[in-house]
């Protein structure tokens, strides 16, 4: 098949019905190993939207998995851009959740939102701080991040489990977690917001992390295209060579894209710190680190493509833990194998179909324009 | 009695517009050593690959013994007994010598009585043509020599009868050089065949028994090497094509801008590639220099616009000493001073290509009022700011939104320049301004480096192009080896002067 030109394909071809094809292929298979494991394809589909969008609190629960899944996925996109590939989003993130819980508990008596400003500040700082390492020794000896990034991973954990079992931990119970944040401090929830205006709902962990999941989104965008680092760390990310010709450091830029990256992935600290636990819990981070990168590989690393992977996922996180409760045959690791196929069709072979789609629109808009 | 091994009959090969290949035809005779020299570009690799057949003639045929030959892949050619050593060797780093020369012909699944049988053949091999490999060293440890004999081993033990160099002596030390030359006339007495591809004069007369030129893509003459002299060569591969006019006032010189004191610069594998070079360039004035590929240029250019290391010596701007082996300015430095560079290789040192036209007009420059305050890109300035120089400059098509990649090479190379001479720079580097353009744009370049010339930019034109150096220089510098090999008024200097310095024979 002749290559197509580039440049003649349209935006949207490319961007939209793409990542459509892919994602309507992925659960296509993913139909099929629900229909193997002995259910209803379609009605394990119809609960995973009732689950997520069918009651109040089930979108909920659909929109706090979308405020993790965006925070790790912008996280990954930014390194991307210096093209890093920072998979240490898991550890940053569990390191960021340490720096709000510190900055909170020994600031708490300052006022309530000035402690919030100063918790989002510890996250980002404790994040980029992790993030930091592998940085300086990718740019000054050339270890490679994703070797170092997911051994910061276990770093972390292990760090943090340390913490929460001798040095941090709330001694008058048996778990391996702190005390928890005084009441005042915690982050008002989804349903405190209802409540204010009379309605009546259940508890979900939803809370007003989600604007700042929207705040960043717009922080990265405008950071990327329309700053001079976003420039910089773009030239370095695609043309090493070029950027040290036109004077841009690597090495500084390696290090800028690694910390912001890591402040994001922190991010997450806040949303389950302050947002949801209110303490740390031996664990929080699940898996949404390593989650961010397939968000963020499926959103093409741009924001604007990110939100709506994010949400994807937290629909099928929330719809897929109503469908385990629903249907016995499908366990909750039915549902990462679904996650799978969907990071398997945009991310690994998202370049399948993408010749045949793109001709086809191309020839057919040619035709149309000859016509 | 000799007989010919490989007969070429009209071979043609273009590359979609460059006619890389017209009409070959070439006849080596089995137990020779045939050079193949010519100019960079001339055409000599692309016809060695067609005979290697990693490239497919779009006509002609090919002969090995009297019989027609279709090679479709390099696998063809193997076993028709053609071995090729590519200027850049094929080896896995990290395997052992023994592992890179069985690699694809293992001949069993779990090693055992082939191996041995390989190595045993290895040895053999080794000791008849004294090439002096321990099969079981790495190849990462190995010097560029051992890997060059390495590769001769491996086409050996395929079964090549005819052994095809691609500018073996690039890479290699004057020891290395000798010790390669030994090992092919070992080779040539033992009945094989060698051609070497070169653009060295010296090799030729040195080695070979039989020399055919190339020139743009034509064969222009065979001869028997004992019947010719290094200069007689040297005409026939640098021609007689005519130079391009140019309107081109006479020089006024000023005061000197730039100079290099003797400089020594070393590249990425600590190989010396810069000499002790003298330069000094005037306001108002163009310096060519000329040279053939891989002579030092590159580095010496990286050196000077701060993107490599000086090794030893001083570089002065304006009669300010910048760069010295301790204390270095900066790309970015040396742009504020006023020293704007448009580097040889612009696709992977001048632009990036997937940016958009505008993110590359702006380039180097994109830290500096109006395009950016206070950190934040300032769109509507870099937009309109590279409309206005992508019409100035006519860059097609004038879409500052396009991506980069989507330019034709000499649109790509007019936007590098049109970002480096909008500064109105004091001191221009300029790399190959016209490798890969278009005739049309090679004279709208030519004219643009003239007319900052006539505005007292001093200017450094380094290019393999010898009609180029020719036309716009003012005063010529050939650099051999390293070295600055002579300084030639432009007056007074004829191309076969330049092309017998080019090649190093005076």
């Amino acid at each position: 098949m002749a290559p197509v030109d580039k440049s003649k394909v349209p935006w949207w071809v490319s961007n939209l019905i793409v990542p459509l094809v892919n994602l309507t292929l992925a659960l296509l298979v993913s139909g099929l190993f629900i229909f193997i494991a002995g259910e209803n394809p379609y009605e394990a589909v119809r609960l995973i939207i009732y689950g997520s969008f069918g009651y109040i609190e089930g979108f909920a629960y659909t929109l706090y998995y979308t405020t993790n899944f965006v925070f790790t996925g912008l996280a990954f996109a930014v390194a991307f851009h210096c093209r890093l590939f920072n998979i240490g989003g898991e550890g940053q993130a569990y390191i960021g959740g340490l720096g709000v819980f510190l900055v909170a508990i020994n600031f708490s008596f300052l006022p309530v939102p000035i402690v919030w400003l100063l918790s989002i500040a510890g996250a980002v700082v404790f994040g980029a701080a992790w993030a930091f390492i592998p940085a300086y020794l990718q740019a000054t000896r050339g270890s490679h991040v994703v070797i170092t990034t997911i051994m910061f991973n276990f770093i972390a954990a292990s760090l943090m489990v340390f913490l929460l079992v001798d040095v941090i931990r709330d001694t008058s119970q048996m778990g391996p977690h702190t005390v928890a944040l005084p009441k005042e401090q915690w982050f008002p929830s989804f349903k405190d917001f209802a409540g204010l205006f009379g309605i009546k709902i259940r508890y979900s962990p939803l809370n007003i992390s989600f604007l700042l999941a929207i705040a960043a989104s717009v922080f990265v965008w405008f950071l990327v295209w329309k700053t001079r680092w976003g420039y910089e760390m773009r030239a370095v990310g695609h043309n090493t060579q070029a950027a040290i010709y036109a004077g841009i450091s690597p090495y500084k830029n390696i290090i800028i894209a690694m910390c912001i990256s890591g402040g994001l992935a922190g991010l997450l600290g806040v949303n389950e710190i302050l947002g949801v636990h209110h303490k740390i819990v031996a664990g929080f981070p699940a898996g949404y680190g390593f989650t961010g990168i397939a968000v963020a590989l499926m959103g093409r690393n741009h924001p604007i493509g990110i939100f709506p992977a994010a949400f994807l996922f937290g629909i099928l996180y929330q719809g897929g833990s109503e469908v385990t409760f629903d249907m016995p045959n499908i366990t909750r690791y039915m549902f990462v194998a679904v996650q799978g196929v969907i990071i398997l069709f945009s991310g690994a072979l998202e370049n399948l179909f993408r010749p045949q789609i793109e001709s086809f629109f191309v020839n057919r808009l040619n035709i149309k324009a000859s016509a | 009695m000799v007989s010919p091994i490989l007969e070429l009959t009209n071979i043609n090969k273009s590359f979609g517009h460059v006619h890389a290949n017209k009409n070959i035809n070439l006849t080596i005779n089995k137990g020779t050593i045939h050079g193949i020299i010519g100019e960079n570009g001339a055409g000599k690799s692309t016809l060695m690959s067609i005979v290697f057949g990693l490239y497919q003639a779009n006509s002609g045929t090919i002969k090995v013994n009297g019989k027609e030959i279709n090679l479709r892949s390099p696998k063809d050619s193997i076993i028709n007994g053609i071995g090729m050593v590519h200027q850049h060797f094929m080896l896995v780093e990290n395997f052992t010598v023994l592992e890179n020369i069985i690699l694809g012909f293992e001949g069993e699944l779990v090693f055992g009585k082939n191996l041995e049988k390989a190595k045993k053949d290895l040895k053999d091999l080794c000791e008849t043509y004294k090439l002096n490999i321990d099969l079981n060293s790495t190849i990462s440890d190995l010097s560029v020599g051992f890997r060059q004999r390495v590769e001769i081993l491996k086409s050996l033990y395929r079964g090549a009868e005819i052994l095809i160099l691609d500018e073996p002596t690039g890479v290699l030390t004057p020891q290395e050089v000798d010790e390669l030359f030994k090992i092919l006339r070992s080779l040539k007495e033992e009945g094989k065949t060698i051609v070497l591809i070169t653009h060295k004069l010296i090799e030729i007369m040195d080695l070979t028994s039989e020399v055919s030129v190339m020139r743009q893509g034509e064969m222009v003459g065979h001869t028997k090497t004992k019947n010719t002299s290094k200069e007689q060569l040297a005409e026939m591969m640098v021609g007689r094509s005519v130079l391009l006019r140019l309107d081109k006032s006479e020089v006024k010189a000023g005061e000197v801008l730039f100079s290099v004191k003797n400089l020594t610069v070393k590249d990425d594998l600590d190989v010396t590639r810069v000499k002790s070079v003298d330069l000094e360039i005037r306001s108002g004035e163009i310096l060519g220099l000329a040279g053939v590929t891989g002579n030092g240029q590159t580095e010496l250019l990286e050196a000077l616009s701060g993107i490599r290391k000086v090794e030893s010596g001083e570089i002065y701007l304006e009669g300010k000493k910048v760069s010295d082996s301790q204390n270095f300015l900066d790309p970015r430095e040396l742009k504020d001073k006023g020293l704007a560079h448009v580097p040889e290789d612009r696709q992977r040192m001048g632009l990036v290509t997937d940016f958009k036209a505008y993110e590359n007009l702006i380039f180097g420059y994109h830290d500096q009022q109006p395009f950016s305050k206070l950190s934040v890109l300032n769109h509507r300035d870099i937009i309109s700011h590279s409309q206005k120089i992508m019409e100035e400059y006519d860059v097609r098509p004038q879409s500052p939104n396009l991506i980069t990649s989507n330019f034709s090479g000499g649109n790509q190379q007019k936007i590098i320049l049109s970002r480096e001479l909008n500064e109105n720079p004091k001191v221009l580097l300029v790399g190959q301004p016209t490798r890969g353009v278009d005739i049309g744009a090679i004279e709208f370049i030519h004219q643009r480096l003239i007319d900052m010339r006539d505005r007292g930019a001093a200017i450094l034109l380094v290019s393999v192009e010898l009609d180029e150096v020719l036309s716009l220089s003012d005063r010529i510098v050939v650099m051999f080896d390293g070295k600055i090999v002579g300084e030639k008024d432009n007056k007074n200097v004829t191309d076969r002067e330049l092309g017998l310095l080019m090649a190093g024979v005076v």
